[in-house]
């Protein structure tokens, strides 16, 4: 691993990405609009307190999951991924290069959403807001981490697009967001305990209910430990030798 | 001291189903060496050999005495793709400063290289909005970036106009002469007149090694487009 290299690509997928105004604004807006819409479909009554936590969690998850994997695609299919394998550059730098850019804008978001969601939109939150947001750039380096995998095995961006169904959309509504997990059949709340967003959106109630944060730690190591696995899985995708 | 740049020895690959590259033995010295040959002929396979990218089924590729696509290698040799590899959202002078970095070369060569292939003008320009053949320069200014001592070019003069093939054939030669290997593909035959050294291949294999004038000799013709004819067809007979 090489920290030079490692920050020369962060750097440049952070320039790349600031010169994509609209994904940018999106990126950044979207979240916050979402949340807000949902405020607004709930007002007067108890439920955002209960999913708010969950959407903060997921929109980091999604969102990173799209770009990273859209990004990656490219960079295989474009040539410049080859050009990189075969200059004095480690997988390892690669990938956590572009974990930290996606990690950076993350937080931004996160932070913009958390601000938002307590500042103006009245989310009772019990534990340190700060922690909030770390367990949303945790997950959005999840995100990352899984797009960069799948980005693998499309060989279009209209198919990566596809993964998300896929891969994402049973995490979400096996999350506890549309109902609490130990209410769900026996059989499927075991499949929502192998699935990394359950822990980022349990983090994030407990975050949201209570003060005390040894739970919230131990969803975090599990969520950061899926996300390491899958920055593996994706190393092991990036070969310096093709077919 | 390798007196080589390049030593292939029985090389052997298969793309898909397709035996690509069959039981290759070549040497690649000082100067310009080109690579000719028609369109899915194999090109593009080799000289991803040479810079470790491509799967063998068999055989050695050495360079600088090394393994190709040895950690040692990899700030010795640049590779320019066939198809332009630089990034569409970047600026020239973005794209060269980013692999400047990689490769942890002097910012200075970034302006050494943008001389090169003439693209001072556009050194700001979104490399999105260039025209094809600018867009193929920056990508080729990205491989003079750390003054490689083996240049692996893979048809970095399409499309480009006359005057610029020119110009870009001469600064292969300069660099030639100050030591770098330089190893060109091409499909244009009559590019074939300007190498030191030419490797004609058909199919995967290679059919002629020689001085653009000893193989017009050998085969009796007047130019490399004939001579390639003729030794396919004598090949046949
Ligand atoms: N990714 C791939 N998978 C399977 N087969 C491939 C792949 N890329 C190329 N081939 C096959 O390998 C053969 C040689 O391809 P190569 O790209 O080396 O040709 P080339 O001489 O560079 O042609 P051109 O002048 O058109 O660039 C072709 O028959 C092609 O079909
Ligand atoms: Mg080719």
């Amino acid at each position: 691993m090489n920290p030079r290299i490692l920050f020369a690509i962060a750097g440049r997928v952070l320039v790349q990405l600031r010169r994509d105004r609209r994904t940018l604004a999106l990126l950044l807006v979207l979240p916050c609009v979402l949340i807000t819409l949902l405020w607004w479909m709930f007002k007067d009554t108890p439920v955002f307190d209960a999913v708010g936590p969950a959407l903060l969690a997921m929109f980091p998850f999604i969102v990173m999951f799209l770009v990273t994997s859209v990004t990656t695609l490219r960079e295989r299919s474009s040539g410049t991924l080859e050009r990189l394998l075969a200059m004095p550059m480690g997988k390892l730098d690669f990938l956590l290069g572009y974990g930290v850019a996606f990690g950076v804008v993350a937080a931004v978001q996160s932070a913009l959403a958390v601000a938002l969601s307590v500042g103006f939109l009245g989310l009772d939150v019990q534990g340190p807001v700060w922690l909030l947001t770390v367990v949303a750039v945790v997950d959005a380096v999840l995100g990352s981490a899984l797009g960069l995998f799948v980005s693998a095995f499309a060989q279009t961006e209209f198919q990566a697009v596809q993964f998300m169904p896929a891969l994402v959309i049973p995490q979400i509504l096996l999350c506890g967001l549309f109902i609490p997990r130990d209410q769900l059949p026996a059989t499927l709340e075991a499949v929502s305990n192998v699935l990394p967003l359950s822990y980022a959106v349990d983090a994030m109630q407990t975050l949201t209910s209570t003060t005390a944060t040894a739970d919230v730690w131990q969803d975090l190591a599990v969520v950061a430990g899926f996300a390491l696995a899958g920055l593996a899985l994706g190393a092991a995708t990036l070969r310096r030798r093709t077919p | 001291m390798v007196k080589n740049a390049v030593e292939i020895h029985d090389l052997h690959v298969v793309r898909g189903r397709r035996t690509v590259l069959e039981h290759l033995d070549i040497t690649v010295g000082a100067g310009v060496t080109g690579l000719l040959g028609p369109s899915g002929c194999g090109k593009s396979t080799l000289m991803r050999c040479l810079v470790g990218v491509q799967q063998v089924a068999g055989g050695a590729v050495s360079v600088f005495g090394d393994p190709a696509g040895s950690s040692r290698l990899r700030d010795r040799v640049g590779y320019v793709t066939q198809a332009s590899s630089v990034y569409d959202d970047l600026t020239v002078d973005e794209n060269l400063r980013f692999f400047a970095r990689v490769l942890g070369v002097d910012p200075a060569h970034v302006d050494r290289a943008v001389d090169a292939v003439d693209l001072d003008d556009h050194r700001d320009q979104v490399v999105g909005r260039l025209s094809g053949g600018q867009r193929s320069r920056a990508s080729l200014a990205v491989a003079l970036l750390g003054e490689p001592d083996l240049l692996v070019l893979d048809e970095p003069t399409v499309g480009l106009d006359p005057v610029l093939r020119a110009d870009l054939w001469r600064l292969f030669h300069d660099l030639a002469d100050r030591g770098t290997a330089v190893f060109v593909s091409s499909h244009v035959m009559d590019e074939a007149e300007r190498c030191d050294r030419l490797l004609l291949m058909r199919e995967g294999r290679i059919i002629a090694d020689g001085t653009p004038t000893e193989i017009k000799e050998k085969a009796g013709a007047g130019n490399i487009e004939d001579a390639f004819l003729a030794i396919v067809r004598g090949a046949a007979a």
